[in-house]
């Protein structure tokens, strides 16, 4: 048994949650998550199903990788074709389309692309290969962020001259704020992301919730963990409470991760950042700050600043932003499969279209 | 991208005080992982680790208290 994991997909605890939501429910109410990894588990435990009716879940975007914005991918794609280059990456980006290819085409034309668990593994390839420049695809929210200044400052403590980082770091409050800002959201409540929580801690959220006068519930990404985030967030609405509550207490303290802040804190600051299919977030990116400036791959490399537009057909800034769900989309299942994704939300392992292609197309009980 | 995943740590590594890492079981698969951000970790404990960073310790405490009230819900009528 796997622990602190297994306890979690417990049948019996999902339907004593099930029932208890069941009981307190006296209306309907949409509730947003923010994290393709809850996405992910919502499609693949089938939870909208075992939830009543009056209870819609949407899909906010929670796909670091999905919301990459297309120039990023070029730009990457760029750097990946130049001899003297070794593009490193998470998996997942290396299938997310550009305006003409994505990363892994790249690879197959012979450009050095490697694929990494951890950032700190980006450094090692820098330290072996001396006479190339390493440049790592810096992806992720605030999880995956101070792992990315993990590597810069190390690379910095060892004099590294070869390594650089294409930064590509989003922040989830100023994305809520951007939905809530928008009159014509449905959003009743919301899910926050329990690992980005871990190491932000809930603050800002608890000052989202004051000001929108929403609740927020922090959730984990079981089955278990996201019925009991619903559970307290619909607590929450029936009782007309808005505020933040944790429902993932045995990975996020209130305060989140100090030492993981701080180097955050110290590497990266924020920046207006465009998300893919749904534009520009103020102060929702981060770059790198004037201490750790000479790691950035956009500046060392002087990359074109483009802005390059979807195909048509991609409704992926709809899906990010809850307003459509993957089966609106016409192109979904025909032109857009995971073997030929038109946008991002269909490559990503923590992308909504992907999800629901994934889990829909298997009959499940 | 925000997967984390529940791993116990079997070893620790302090030879570089800036950098501390420990080698963690997840299930079948063993990895290096760096605990240079929680504090007070010890062999046999559990840490959430994503991309090769330990973001916490699991609080034990926390974890019993959340499963028994789950446990808890299915025999009473009382809301968590």
């Amino acid at each position: 048994m796997l622990k602190h994991l297994d306890e979690y997909r417990d049948k019996r605890l999902a339907e004593n949650l099930v029932r208890s939501i069941e009981s307190t429910l006296t209306r309907p109410w949409t509730i947003m998550e923010i994290c393709g990894g809850q996405t992910h588990s919502i499609m693949r435990y089938n939870l909208q199903e075992l939830l009543p009716n009056e209870i819609s879940l949407i899909h906010g975007p929670g796909c670091p990788v999905c919301v990459t914005p297309i120039e990023l991918i070029d730009q990457a794609v760029e750097l990946g074709r130049q001899t003297d280059v070794i593009l490193v990456s998470f998996g997942d980006m290396l299938r997310v389309p550009g305006s003409k290819e994505d990363l892994l085409s790249v690879k197959a034309q012979g450009g050095e692309v490697k694929m990494v668990y951890a950032p700190l593994d980006a450094l090692e390839i820098a330290e072996k290969n001396p006479e190339k420049e390493v440049v790592f695809f810096g992806v992720g929210f605030e999880t995956t962020a101070p792992a990315v200044a993990l590597a810069v400052k190390q690379a910095q403590i060892r004099g590294l001259e070869n390594f650089s980082v294409l930064v590509s770091h989003v922040l989830v409050p100023p994305a809520i704020k951007a939905l809530l800002e928008d009159k014509q959201n449905r959003i009743d409540g919301f899910l926050a992301a329990g690992h980005v929580c871990t190491i932000m801690g809930t603050a800002e959220y608890i000052s989202l919730a004051e000001s929108y006068q929403i609740p927020i519930v922090v959730t984990g990404f079981e089955p278990v963990d996201i019925l009991l985030g619903i559970q307290k967030c619909i607590i929450l609405l029936e009782q007309n409470h808005p505020g933040v509550e944790n429902a993932y207490p045995r990975s996020v303290k209130p305060e989140g991760n100090p030492a993981a802040k701080k180097i955050l804190k110290e590497v990266f600051t924020p920046v207006d950042r465009r998300w893919r299919g749904i534009g520009t977030i103020p102060q929702s990116g981060l770059k790198l700050t004037a201490a750790y400036q000479k790691f950035d791959a956009s500046a060392r490399f002087r990359l074109q600043h483009t802005t390059a537009e979807e195909p048509e057909l991609c409704l992926a800034g709809e899906i990010l932003t809850g307003r459509k769900k993957p089966p609106d989309c016409p192109a979904f299942g025909n032109q857009c499969k995971p073997d030929n994704p038109l946008g991002a939300p269909m490559v990503s392992s923590e992308g909504a279209c992907a999800a629901y292609y994934r889990y829909q197309k298997t009959d499940r009980s | 991208m925000c997967l984390a995943v529940p791993g116990k740590i079997l070893s620790i590594d302090e030879s570089n005080p800036e950098l501390l890492m420990a080698r963690v079981q997840f299930g079948e698969a063993i990895r290096e992982i760096c605990i240079q951000w929680v504090e007070g970790v010890e062999i046999g404990d559990y840490i959430l680790a994503h991309v090769g960073t330990a973001l916490s310790k699991i609080d034990e405490a926390d974890a019993k208290f959340t499963l028994d009230a789950l446990r808890e819900m299915g025999t009473s009528e009382s809301d968590l």
